[in-house]
């Protein structure tokens, strides 16, 4: 059985290019204004959709995605509208797929939360605070359920590890560009060729690369070595900054529409 | 009995490792390096020749006998950790990690702190070892605790108030994983608690141990038998997990951990993380955590800036579940209460932290009446608190 996640990486592989994966928390800018920005990047040309699930201790998190993930407690953003928002992804026919620290899932039920997330039409989750020695029971639910387990991989993540790591990935592997956490940056770390090429020796899993991308130009530069391009504090930025929801929202449609000549321009 | 660690630092079900994966190298790196030195005679006279000639270990017992009238007539022997450089426990932890700092080659430390004590020590110990320091701490505990600020920037040290979530330890601790993630091969992140990730809730343990095994020494050469009940205050637990393992494998000796209830429990305003939270994740580990249905930290709170945090360490949680230690809250009002008569019968100013164990001692002395030896941690000295206590007094300033 396949995920919607795995057909879209054929797909962009038989396109020669890469995906483009837009990441918003569930509940930003507001829980309803969530689904507009869905609607944004789908019609922006966005192939798939990561859902954030906001979280109170986001140590992975830089102070944009902190600050967007505060504003969507604050509207009371819980499970039940991750995973509407997970369906509104879906529904309007790209990958989609969650991202959340693991406390969450474990309170919510483990194999429960792989549940809802096929339930939904979800194709996988990605865990930046799940490591392999602790993953037993997600793994376990996740084979059972069918979906996509996504973990993070570092430049510090040694040669005898990576293999452990990436053969316990589905989906695809997030190549974390640098050390440190999200946010937007002016360059995109020289390190991330070395790591995907690190990657490719120990998986044929499609390699999709984030932290730092915000522009045409570095989407571009990281779709000639990687499967996918994962942009998300930029458009949060994006909406950030904006002075009403109409502008953000336009301004959120222009950005995909740039990232997605990138990730068609790199090679 | 005992509660050995595994090798990836589970307590039963507790412990572990939940971090991002940028962050697995450095954690090899400190196992490594603790592991090693451990056995290295050269470390083990290091630190101890520190503890002879800096912190000024052993620290003493004192009998309070004029607090223990108020105790069920109880023998009340108080471990004297206030009397170490710096006023707290937290010195012991810090000249250990600094020490493994320098081992591994790094030159950077950064730390979180509450109330202060473990970013004072921090600074102490990067001052002492030409350590740069950076200490992260919540804007909400730099007002709380304004000397301690001062006293960190004197001993060299930047310290960065935290204006995420609510400005308390659990932000600082946020701000310190965040900044470890971005600086990992230069910084070596000095927690100061039995929290965080493998391998920091057994190191840090391990370096508080020493509180246990001189204590016991202590009692037993001055009362001939061990005591009845060893207490001590838990917010992340370091000091009390540092009294307590000595006494794990003497099961007749009862454990008994005073988190910080706040207003009370049942108000919801508390930081009594056993008490009145459940299993979890939070910052690395699995351990009892204050948390909603959707499993987001709940914010604590305490009158002790020491204790406010919504985890604790997964040691603590293991012993809680296994039934071998007790844990009972005690409010902002009875931990008070035991401050003002500890200063007053005996002549010492203990932390609003410690003055939680002090309450847990009036009650369990009574409990236990005239023939019980209990054994208290006096994990910091109050000159940092003089200023709340002045304010909850109505001491004018």
């Amino acid at each position: 059985m396949t995920t919607a996640l795995d057909d879209l990486f054929v797909k962009t592989r038989a396109e020669n290019r890469a995906a483009l994966i837009a990441y918003i928390p569930a509940g930003f800018p507001s829980i309803e204004g969530c689904k507009k920005v869905i609607q944004a990047f789908v019609d922006g040309g966005v192939d798939a959709i990561e859902i954030g699930f906001p979280y109170s201790d986001p140590v992975m998190d830089g102070p944009t995605i902190q600050a967007a993930a505060d504003q969507a407690l604050a509207h009371g953003t819980g499970a039940k509208e991750v995973f509407e928002a997970l369906k509104v992804a879906t529904d309007a026919g790209v990958a989609a797929v969650v991202m959340t620290y693991w406390n969450p899932i474990e309170k919510y039920g483990v194999e429960k939360f792989a549940q809802s997330i096929a339930d939904n039409g979800g194709s996988g989750v990605i865990t930046p605070d799940l490591t392999i020695e602790e993953s037993a029971s997600w793994k376990a639910a996740v084979e059972k359920i069918g979906i996509n387990p996504i973990y993070v991989v570092a430049p510090s993540t040694t040669d005898t590890r990576l293999p452990q790591v990436t053969s316990r990935c589905g989906g695809f592997i997030y190549a974390a560009s640098l050390m440190g956490v999200t946010g937007t940056r002016t360059s995109v770390s020289t390190g991330a060729p070395d790591l995907v090429a690190r990657i490719r020796t120990t998986s044929q899993l499609p390699i999709a690369v984030g932290l730092g991308v915000s522009t045409r130009e570095q989407a571009k530069g990281v779709a000639g070595y990687a499967d996918g391009v994962i942009v998300g504090s930029a458009f949060i930025k994006a909406l950030l900054d904006a002075s009403d929801e109409e502008s953000g929202l336009a301004a959120v449609k222009t950005l995909a529409s740039e990232l997605a000549l990138g990730v068609r321009e790199g090679r | 009995m005992t509660t050995v660690d595994d090798l990836a630092g589970h307590f039963g079900p507790y412990g572990g490792r939940f971090v991002p994966e940028a962050l697995i190298g450095a954690l090899e790196e400190l196992d490594a390096a603790r592991i090693k030195a451990q056995t290295d005679p050269t470390f083990i006279e290091e630190l101890a020749e520190l503890h002879r000639t800096y912190t000024g270990r052993p620290s003493i017992i004192t009998e309070a006998k004029r607090f223990g009238e108020h105790a069920g007539g109880a023998r009340i022997l108080l471990k004297r950790e206030d009397l170490n450089h710096t006023g707290s426990h937290k010195i012991n932890n810090v000249l250990g990690q600094a020490l493994l700092t320098k081992r591994m080659g790094k030159k950077r430390i950064i730390a979180e702190t509450g109330a202060g004590q473990h970013g004072v020590a921090s600074a102490t110990a990067a001052a002492l070892m030409g350590l740069e320091c950076v200490v992260y701490m919540g804007e909400e505990d730099t007002k709380r605790q304004a000397l301690n600020v001062a006293r960190m920037k004197l001993l060299g040290a930047e310290v960065v108030p935290v204006t995420s979530g609510s400005r308390t330890l659990k932000d600082a601790i946020n701000e310190a994983m965040r900044d470890w993630v971005t600086n990992v091969e230069t910084t070596h992140y000095m927690l100061g608690t039995v929290a965080g990730p493998h391998p920091f809730p057994s190191m840090v343990r391990d370096f508080h141990k020493i509180i246990g095994e001189e204590s016991r020494e202590q009692v037993l050469a001055l009362t001939g038998r061990l005591p009845d009940a060893v207490l001590a205050c838990v917010g992340g637990g370091s000091n009390a997990i540092g009294i307590f393992h000595r006494f794990i494998s003497d099961t007749d000796v009862r454990l008994i951990g005073l988190e910080a209830a706040g207003d009370g429990v049942e108000t919801g305003r508390h930081a009594a993380t056993i008490t009145g939270g459940s299993p979890g994740v939070l910052h690395g580990n699995r351990t009892y955590v204050l948390q909603d249905e959707n499993g987001q930290t709940i914010e604590s709170h305490s009158i002790s800036a020491g204790l406010d945090y919504p985890g604790v360490g997964p040691e603590h949680a293991y012993l809680h579940d296994i039934g071998r230690a007790e844990y009972r809250a005690v409010t902002d009002a009875e931990a008070m209460h035991a401050f003002a008569l500890l200063c007053k019968t005996e002549g010492i100013i203990p932390a609003i932290e410690t003055a939680h164990a002090l309450a847990g001692a009036l009650q369990v002395g009574n409990e236990l009446g005239k023939d019980a030896i209990i054994l208290i941690n006096l994990s910091g000295r109050g000159d940092k608190d003089v200023q709340t206590a002045a304010q909850y007094f109505g001491i004018p300033l």
